[in-house]
């Protein structure tokens, strides 16, 4: 019966797997193999040069410059995403009260529900271009609106000023992003049960209690699970600085790996050595999600 | 609470992964063989040579044509492929437009099926010096030495505008055709000009007078676009330090000799630049603009001069008003004893054509690129795109726009004494990430024109010694 079962699962598995392992597994360990060649991408000739890509990349200023453009980004972009995402949905799904225990949003949850989700829906490539009109320093809104109430001395060349040219950009992540963690929350919110926000309120805990003792450790999985997503994101956001900011931004100041590695692959013709920055990055959102993961690790509360 | 995990707990999950690598990494190379593996040489068409198909043109072979969909459109490719068709009537011809040359044709090149004709252009083209390095463009000699369609005792390289031949050159091989004669002058709105009595000035002390006055009049002297185009500055400081100093002014440079930035003119352009900077004669906010904010700002009127491409007309048509006139000036000379009169230009063959050296019919694809350069041809280019092919004998007729008549204009007072750089094509990452990064942060004023020459001669020192760039001399 056991051995029945066995080669009864194999047997659903087999496909599945063999093309897991085909469109999956063999691009990485390819990737893997070009790192290890010096290879030019524009013809099937390439040399094994061992790990001298990996050597480079330590020694590599532009790199490792990227990479701490990104590690900002993953630090402040989920931070603040997340923490507006939280506080939205506790507003409109737990904050408000409904009769005497009951809970529920605050009055016009629904029509906030929609307006922060919008700017989800709009793709990230328009986001990046309607940003840049935003920011434009002649004609844009945001210069625009800082003369109207008279912050002239605010007003700059947003994409072009090497201190807030990434602020800028991280603007707008949070922009676009907030919506989706806003509505992920919410759901792990009403999944709660109510008996313990009615055993709160007979207890006499305020809201602010509420949320830091019941709420936030209850939806712990729920923010775990959206910052390693949030941070992977974060680790290529290759697609709007791309937009917004093709060429690395004022003196490279927004240059992200995802771009370094996009210029040596097809700018340089350095496949080989692009391949080698894609295996450095892979391991490094790896780690991200193996620490996450293990941060505070406990039990589940079930319910 | 001890509750047994569901299915694997990661250290199992991390073994099990560990081993299937372990398992896997033999036939990694396997995988990627038949991935990033190709086929040898092709065994390209090949017809009878007569006097009317003097390259040998199999006239049943199918003829694959891919055109960068850029600033020119592909109208004009239509038009060439239907030449094609004319003179081959057997043959099936296959028409692609893209902006994505290097993504879509990498995999095509590596595979060894690459098309027969290939428009390398555009923002996504594949970097010139790998693909002449990896040997993957056929040598077009034969071309050069094949008579024109027009007149069967002139043959193809008689009929090339100057710097056609260098510029195609890699390695002392000709194998990029640029079908396009760019000139990079400086831009201004004609009745503009006109109705503030301002000439365009023609030595830098005539410059920086005429700035003033601009500036005096409530307009920016300058635009450029910071974010992504400050390069395009470029042609008016390197373009002053050329006409001073000569054309081995730029040679250097392109060849990457020591010093090469130091020299004395090329100091003195950049400096003329940072002083620009410091008196304001840039548009406020520039920097954070992309090169078609900044040219939506000059056509506007907000700034009185733009340096780019002779492209621009086509690029700003329909955004610039019907009235505004582009017109085009050669830029000025740093003082009256410059080696190069002030009607000196810089030109550059652009828009590169290249037959693929694994392409299936290689004959189909340099006589194409003939046809393209048949009167008829040439004459119909520069009617759709108000641009300058670069062969002699292209006639737009009757559609002349106003910039393309002065860039004409400028042309013929040039004459002869035209220049150009490679440093742009032959290293485009030092150029993208050294050049133009250094010239945002003269123009946004976060470096004085010192600091720009000591960086640019030491990353040039760096790059000389590079063994990872394929290196190249004129």
């Amino acid at each position: 019966m056991r051995y029945g079962k066995y080669r009864f699962i194999a047997s659903f598995l087999a496909i599945p797997l063999l093309l897991y392992v085909v469109f999956v597994v063999s691009p990485y360990l390819q990737a893997v193999y070009i790192s290890l060649t010096d290879w030019r991408g524009f013809s099937p000739n390439r040399n094994f040069i061992g790990l001298a890509n990996y050597a480079e990349l330590l020694g590599d200023g532009r790199f490792w410059r990227s990479m701490w453009h990104n590690a900002q980004l993953l630090v402040v972009v989920p931070i603040v995403t997340l923490g507006i995402a939280l506080f939205l949905a506790t507003m409109t799904t737990v904050a408000g009260r409904r009769g005497s225990a009951a809970r529920g949003g605050v009055r016009g949850s629904r029509f906030y529900q929609v307006v922060f989700f919008f700017p989800h829906v709009v793709p990230l490539v328009i986001g990046g271009v309607l940003f840049g009109f935003f920011y434009n320093p002649e004609a844009g809104l945001l210069n625009g609106l800082l003369r109207l109430v008279g912050f002239d001395w605010l007003t700059r060349a947003w994409l072009g000023d090497t201190t807030f040219a990434l602020p800028s950009v991280m603007a707008v992540l949070i922009w676009i992003y907030v919506g989706f963690y806003y509505v992920v929350f919410s759901a792990a919110m009403k999944s709660l049960p109510t008996d313990v926000f009615e055993a709160a309120v007979l207890d006499g805990a305020g809201g602010i209690r509420t949320f830091v003792s019941i709420t936030l450790p209850m939806i712990t999985d729920a923010i775990k699970t959206s910052y390693i997503y949030l941070g992977i994101l974060m680790l290529d956001c290759f697609a709007l600085l791309q937009v917004m900011l093709p060429d690395g931004g004022p003196d490279g100041s927004t240059e992200v790996v995802a771009q370094y590695l996009y210029r040596a692959a097809f700018t340089d013709g350095r496949f080989g050595y692009a391949s080698a920055i894609g295996v450095a990055l892979c391991l490094v959102t790896l780690l991200l999600a193996v620490v996450v993961l293990r941060s505070g690790r406990r039990d589940r509360v079930e319910f | 609470m001890t509750r047994p995990r569901p299915g694997l707990d990661r250290r199992q999950f991390l073994q099990r992964l560990a081993a299937a690598g372990l398992l896997a990494v033999p036939g990694a190379g396997v995988l990627s063989a038949c991935a990033t593996g190709g086929g040898g040489p092709t065994t390209a068409a090949q017809g009878d040579v007569s006097a009317k198909n003097p390259l040998g043109v199999a006239a049943d072979a199918g003829l694959d044509v891919v055109i960068f969909k850029g600033g020119y459109g592909d109208e004009y490719a239509l038009f060439h492929e239907e030449l094609y068709k004319k003179a081959y009537p057997q043959a099936q011809v296959k028409h692609s437009a893209t902006t994505q040359i290097a993504q879509e044709m990498q995999p095509r090149f590596v595979a060894g099926n690459p098309p027969d004709v290939l428009d390398n252009s555009g923002a996504q083209k594949i970097d010139y010096a790998t693909l002449a390095a990896e040997g993957q463009c056929a040598d077009l000699t034969p071309l050069l030495d094949a008579p024109t369609v027009d007149d069967p005792n002139v043959k193809i390289r008689d009929i090339l505008l100057p710097g056609v031949l260098e510029q195609g050159t890699y390695g002392g091989k000709f194998v990029m055709l640029n079908y396009v004669y760019a000139a990079f002058p400086m831009w201004y709105s004609k009745p503009l000009f006109e109705r503030n009595g301002w000439q365009p000035p023609t030595t830098l002390d005539e410059m920086m007078a005429l700035c003033e006055q601009i500036k005096a009049a409530g307009i920016s002297p300058w635009a450029y676009g910071g974010t992504n185009a400050a390069d395009y500055v470029f042609d008016l400081s390197l373009g002053m330090s050329v006409k001073q100093g000569g054309p081995d002014v730029a040679k250097k440079i392109d060849n990457l000799e020591p010093g090469a930035w130091q020299q004395d003119v090329v100091v003195a352009g950049v400096q003329a630049i940072e002083e620009m900077v410091r008196k304001g004669y840039f548009m406020p906010g520039s920097e954070g603009l992309k090169h078609t904010e900044a040219q939506t700002a000059w056509v506007q009127g907000k700034a009185a001069f733009y340096v780019s491409g002779s492209w621009l007309e086509n690029e700003m048509k329909g955004i610039a008003p019907p009235d505004f006139t582009m017109t085009a000036a050669p830029v000025p000379v740093l003082d009256s004893g410059s080696a190069l009169p002030v009607t000196a230009l810089r030109t550059q063959p652009t828009e590169a054509f290249i037959v693929p050296a694994r392409a299936k019919n290689v004959n189909g694809g340099l006589e194409y690129l003939r046809l393209m350069m048949s009167k008829e041809g040439a004459s119909k280019f520069a009617e759709l795109t108000a641009s300058v092919p670069s062969v002699r004998g292209a006639d737009a007729g009757a559609g002349a726009t106003p910039a393309l008549q002065s860039v004409t204009a400028a042309l013929d007072a040039a004459g002869s004494d035209v220049f150009s750089w490679q440093v742009n094509t032959w290293y485009v990452n030092f150029y993208k990430s050294v050049l133009q990064q250094q010239l945002g942060n003269l123009l946004a004023g976060r470096i004085d024109a010192n600091t720009f020459i000591s960086t640019v001669q030491s990353e040039a020192d760096k790059l000389a010694g590079d063994k990872n760039v394929p290196k190249f001399q004129r």
